[in-house]
Parts: C-alpha cells; structure tokens; sequence
C-alpha cells in the first residue's frame, strides 16, 4: 500500500470517529432529562401554509398567534409549523402535533380540510379548529373572516380614487370566497362610482409571487389604475408601486411594501377569535360549530388610509365601518344583478351566510367569467 | 505539497466509504449550523435522526414519505444507468396520479376490493404514456430527452390543473379544485390498522428485487448498461439503443407513474392540485445519492425521508426554519459529489514546494 494510500485511509478512520463521537454523544445527551417538567401550560400548535414572512396571510396568522401568547402568558404555550403542504404531509404534521401534547390545533389553509378530517377522527381528545373550510365533525370547527367587508371598503377607496374607472383583482383560485371578494370590492367601487369595471387575473395558487406580479402586470396594461388582490403576498402591491398607480393591501398591513401606491389594507385579525377559541378550549366549553367573524367582532378592519384619499372618501369608508359594526349596513342587499343580467337578489332582500358561502357568480360590472363556473 | 491524481482503479473501499463520509461531513457541518443558530446540536440532531424513527408511528410515517420516492428513484435509476436523462419523473408522477384517480371515480356501490389492483395498473400506464411520449419524440425526431420530459412535467401539472379545476370538480365541493373523495373501497390496503403505511411498502421491496434482478442478472439490463458507458462498444455488439430507450423509459415512467397511484389512492383519497412535493425532482438526488443501485437506493430514499420529516419536527419542537431541510439535502448531495473524485483520484504527495509552505495542507 502506497503511503498516500495509508494517509488517505487515516483521514477516513479519523472522520468516521468523529461522526461516530457526534452519535454516541447524542446518545448520552438524550439519558439526562431534556427539561423540567413545567406546570401544565395548555399547548396550542399553528400549521401554516405559507411562510411565516409571507407578509400577507400566514403573517396576520403568526401575529395573531403571538398576540394570544401575549394574552395568555404561560398559561399556554404554542407551537408553529411554516409550510406545511396540503397534500399527503399535512396529515402527519397534525397527527406530530397531538402527539405532542397540542389539544387545541388550528390550521389555516382551505387545503387541510380532509387531512384534519382524517385526523380528527381517530383523535378524538384533540380539538381540531380548520380555517376557511366546509367540513366539520364533532371535535372539528371551522372559523373564517368576513373578508369581504374589507373588500367592500376596499373598493369604496378604489371606486373614489380611480381616474381610468378600470380596477384590477389579481385572483387566487376561484372558490366563493375569493368570487365572494372580487364581487364586494366592485359593489363598493360601484357604491361612489357606478361607472366602475372590475378585471381579473387568476394565478391558481395561494402564494405564487412571481405569478402574482405577472398577473398584475397584464392587469396594469389594460388600463387598470387600482390593484387589489386575494392572494398571499405583497407582490400585487409592489407591482403597483413600480407602475407608479395604486394598490390595496390585503390580509396584512403591507404599508411598507408600496408606501407611494398603498391606499389602504384590509386586514385580517384573529387575534380575537384565537383568544375565544383557546379560551373555549381551557374552559371546556368548546363545541363544535361555524365562526364567521367581519367588523362587528374586530376581526376585518381597513386601516392606514392613505394621505392621498380626500376626507371625504374617508368619511364615507367610516359610515360603512360604523354601520358593518352596528348591523344598520348590509353589503349583499338585493337588488343585485350578475354580469349576464339576471337578478341574484330580489329588491330588498338580504343574502344569508349559507347564500354567501356558495356564490359562483360575478356581479354586474365584473369584466369576467368565473372558470369552471356552470 | 499534494496532488490530486488519477487512480489506476477506481477504489473499492472508498466507493463504500465515500457516502459514509459524506453523510459525516452533513451532520457535521449540520452541528456547526445548529450552534450557529444558537440552538443545542444535539438535539438538532436527533430530531433529523433519533425522533423519526422513535415509535411505530413515526417508522411508518416515514415509509410513507419514503415509498414514493424509492419507486421514482428506482425508476430512474434504469434510465440514469442506460445514459438516459429523464427528469421528469414528476410529470410521469402527476400522471400516474390522474390516471389512477380516473379508475378509482369509476368505483360504484358494487365494486370489489380488485379495484384497487386496476388502480395502480392505471397509474403505471399513465405514468408510461407520458414517459413514452419522451421516447417517441427522442426515437422518431431526436429531441433531447432532458428538456422534452423536463417540460412535460408543466403540461402535466397544466392538464392536471385543468381537470380538477375542471369537469373532475367535486360538484359538491364549493368550486374548490378537488376531486370527490374516493369510496373507501378504492383505498390502498394499509398494513396495520391505525397506520398510515401501506402495502406500498411491500411493492416498493418487490421492485427493489424485480430491477436488481433485471440490472443484473438479465441480458437486457446487462444491454442497457453497456448501451449507457459505451455506446460505441453496445453498437458493435449489435445491441439496439432504439430498444435501450424504450425500455429505459417506459420503466421509469410505469415506477413514477405507480407512485403517483399510491399517493392519490393512498393518505391522499383524492386528487387535489396540490399532490406533488416534488417527489419526482427529490428523487433524482436519491437515485444518485443510492448509486443508481436498487439496494442503495433503498438506503437514500430513507435518508431523504428522514430529511423531510427531521425538518419539520425541528420546526415545531425547536423552533427552527423550514429552510434547514433544504440545506441538510443540499449539503448531502454536495459532499457526496465531493467525496466522490476520491473514488477515481487519490492525493499523492509530490514534494515540498518551492515557495513557503502553507498553513494548512488538508484536501
């Protein structure tokens, strides 16, 4: 054997000794006790869909979930997983987290409902709380936000503010709540503006940034002049700002990300229903059931107006508010046409959640079909 | 002063040894990451080793995790070894996914448990029209076969897409794009009631030995081999590479095209846009990382789940970023190549060097 050889071959023994030290070490770590047994805090775990920096979704979701721990304080503690796929994974990431000790798990993608279904059902001591879905089961609810509320005053800035009286939505994936959005946001505009149009651009995925910002550049060139969007990220808003027109942020207050084009953001806040519902939980007094939270329960806002909004677009954006919290406003009031004509809502006659949930429709003035749509 | 130089032989212990070494090298470098991000690299550490195989659960989540991407693998590994670049693996995965999909919605009331067998004869078949595509177009026009199977992957996702956005929607499902849920009877038998582990594991472990056995013990594979390290020698031999190629492809595609049934009939029970992980990318590091070898593969494809799966239980035990999976598989690959030269080269000592010498001396 040629000495290189034996030199070589030392490096190697050296290296594997060294890696079998590093497992050996583990070994012996793991006999100590890892933590002292802490007195019983309630575990509250998220799965998240998209990353925690998203600045969007899963970002108002984070905050929310460190606003309950602020709340709360070591009563609970809670745990978060970023990224979690809604395929096959999301599954095992539910059922890690029982295991775990997590009696309380939310999770806040449409994507989860049949694997927090499955799960849900052989984990019975858990309570499953699914965010944006339709299924629920004896120890699975469901929990949404009126987004639309935010659309709608969304759209009354859009509507006052648009020279070109064309409005751009950049679409996520065509399910009624985003349809739900898209019609809201031109009921607002039409509510100062009749004139207003409303384009649309689908991208089919919740958080797609380059898709995002190509699908605000081709609603840009054609002649659109405020952009909103029902995706995830910021990417619609920068696009905005780049463009030099404006843009609304959604889910989160993206002021930062466009300070010249930002009009306004329609936020979402769980902070109080993530309050509720842990607290339902410790309290055993949580039952299964539907939440659907706007305005009145603080949980939609439309905040950090901009300076290039006249006051009186401002006060009219505060009447609506007002009259969301106090019940005296009501968004989906007949008469209302869908954009081949025919009347949706009779004159006078208010939509229910259930009629809410399963709108398939666009309203008069969307310049668009919904996909798939039969 | 060292020289790196061409071994005469490429060395036996070091083709052993090298992804040894590197797995070394991963965990300690992996040690040097967690320290930076200020978290205990002993505990890191078990979770991406010691907490995946802890229970019967955890053990058969991670078959889960790891039979769709040893069937992939084992699939390309034919092509890899036949010097045929298939990377589309995912495409064929997506198809196998949707032609599956298609056997188990024409389930009804009166049908038997041998849907199931339909099923997965259906998803190979899917999975090999559209590797078959690839050689077609590589056989009649001589397209190149990286990028064709690469950019079917995009269509496949595209057709998918449009069918479960499409006339696949569940008309009960709020225009959300899912198909319905499959009937129970069209569900890939589990191993063991409670667990998520199917009989995916036993077909995976049939493959292993079927693809050995055709690699190396059959003249075709022994064909395909020689057609992939020296074409010239195959052509003077008489070995037809029309035949290589079909034969490459089409098996890698039925493999791919398998897993993708396994995992829509299986933990999926219904075809979502969301299906893919990017098995059938991950699962080309795992043919590499496993030596184009059935039985290593075996080995790496477990490697690659407990990567998986170790990064997302360092999230939620430890805090740390999703991110940390992605690098642990980088750093895997990239030492392995690096381990690698040592099969074929070796450092010879060439005398000391005229100029000062260096600090350090370490290859």
């Amino acid at each position: 054997m040629s000495p290189s050889r034996t030199s070589l071959l030392c490096k190697l023994a050296a290296c594997t000794a060294l890696a079998a030290t590093a497992f050996i070490g583990c070994d012996k770590k793991k006999e100590a006790p890892a933590e002292a047994p802490k007195p019983q805090a309630f575990k509250v775990a998220f799965a998240y869909v998209g990353p925690v920096g998203d600045g969007g979704w899963t970002f108002a979701h984070d905050n929310a979930r460190k606003a309950l721990e602020k709340e709360l304080g070591d009563k609970i503690q809670t745990t978060f997983v970023e990224k979690v796929p809604e395929g096959a994974d999301a599954e095992r990431v539910f059922r890690d987290l029982a295991s775990q000790g997590n009696t309380l798990i939310f999770g806040t993608t449409f994507g989860y409902m049949e694997p927090m279904l499955k799960a849900a059902g052989d984990l019975k001591n858990v309570k499953f709380e699914h965010a944006t879905g339709y299924k629920t089961a004896e120890n699975l609810r469901t929990y949404d936000s009126r987004t639309y509320e935010g659309a709608y005053m969304a759209g009354v800035l859009a509507g006052g503010m648009t020279k070109t009286n064309t409005l751009g939505v950049v679409g996520s994936i065509p399910i009624p709540e985003v349809i739900r959005n898209i019609n809201s946001f031109t009921l607002g505009a039409q509510s100062v503006n009749p004139k207003i149009k409303t384009k649309v651009v689908w991208v089919n995925a919740w958080f797609d940034p380059p898709k995002e910002t190509e699908a605000a550049q081709s609603l840009l060139n054609q002649g659109v002049d405020v952009l909103m969007q029902n995706t995830d990220s910021s990417a619609v808003l920068q696009a905005a700002e780049k463009a030099g027109k404006y843009g609304i942020g959604w889910d989160s207050d993206m002021h930062a990300y466009g300070p010249k084009a930002h009009l306004a953001s329609s936020i979402c806040n769980w902070t109080p229903y993530y309050i509720k519902a842990t607290k339902d939980a410790m309290e055993g007094k949580w039952t299964t059931g539907k939440a659907w939270w706007g305005v009145k329960e603080g949980a939609i806002d439309l905040v950090s107006i901009s300076d290039k909004v006249p006051a009186e677009l401002k006060a009219k954006i505060d009447k609506v508010k007002a009259g969301l919290k106090d019940g005296s406003f009501v968004i989906w009031q007949g008469p209302i046409q869908d954009n081949t004509g025919k009347e949706v809502l009779a004159k006078g006659k208010v939509a229910d959640d259930e009629w809410l949930g399963g709108i398939k429709f666009f309203v008069k003035g969307v310049d668009a079909k919904v996909p798939g749509g039969k | 002063m060292f020289k790196l130089e061409a071994r005469p032989q490429p060395s036996r212990v070091m083709s052993y040894a090298s992804p040894l070494i590197a797995l070394a090298i991963t965990i300690l470098i992996g040690v040097g990451i967690f320290l930076w991000l200020g978290k205990d690299p002993i505990k890191g550490l078990e979770m991406f080793f010691v907490e995946p195989l802890k229970s019967a659960q955890a053990i058969s989540e991670l078959t889960v995790k790891a039979v769709p991407l040893l069937l992939i693998a084992l699939g390309l590994a034919v092509c890899f070894r036949s010097n045929i670049w298939n990377i589309g693996a995912e495409g064929q995965y997506l198809l196998g996914a949707v032609a599956g999909s298609w056997v188990a919605m024409q389930a009804g009331p009166g049908t038997g448990r041998w849907i199931v067998a339909l099923i997965l004869l259906g998803g190979a078949l899917g999975g090999m029209v559209w590797s078959g595509l690839v050689a077609f177009l590589k056989d009649r026009f001589n397209a190149n076969e990286i990028l064709v199977s690469l950019m079917l992957v995009y269509v496949g996702q595209q057709f998918l897409d449009y069918l479960v956005f499409g006339p696949w929607k569940d008309p009960n499902g709020y225009n959300f794009p899912q198909t319905i849920t499959f009937l129970s009877v069209t569900k890939i038998p589990r191993l063991m009631d409670g667990y998520r582990a199917n009989i995916g594991v036993l077909i995976a472990i049939l493959a292993v030995a079927a693809l050995w056995t055709f690699l190396f013990r059959t003249y075709r594979g022994f064909q395909l081999q020689v057609g992939g390290l020296a074409p010239a020698a195959a052509r003077y031999a008489g070995f037809s590479s029309r035949v290589a190629l079909w034969t490459a492809l089409l098996v890698s595609g039925a493999m791919a095209g398998l897993a993708g049934a396994l995992e829509v009939a299986g933990p999926m029970g219904q075809l979502t846009p969301y299906l893919s992980v990017g098995y059938g990318f991950a699962a080309i590091i795992v043919a590499f990382v496993g030596r184009l070898h059935p039985v290593g593969i075996v080995f790496s494809s477990l490697l690659m789940s407990l990567f998986y799966i170790g990064g997302e239980l360092a999230q939620s035990r430890l805090g740390l970023p999703k991110a940390m999976t992605s690098v642990f598989q980088g750093l895997l690959l990239f030492t392995l190549l690096g381990c690698d030269t040592w099969i074929h080269n070796r450092l010879r000592w060439i005398g000391k060097p005229r100029t000062a010498p260096r600090r350090s001396e370490e290859a």
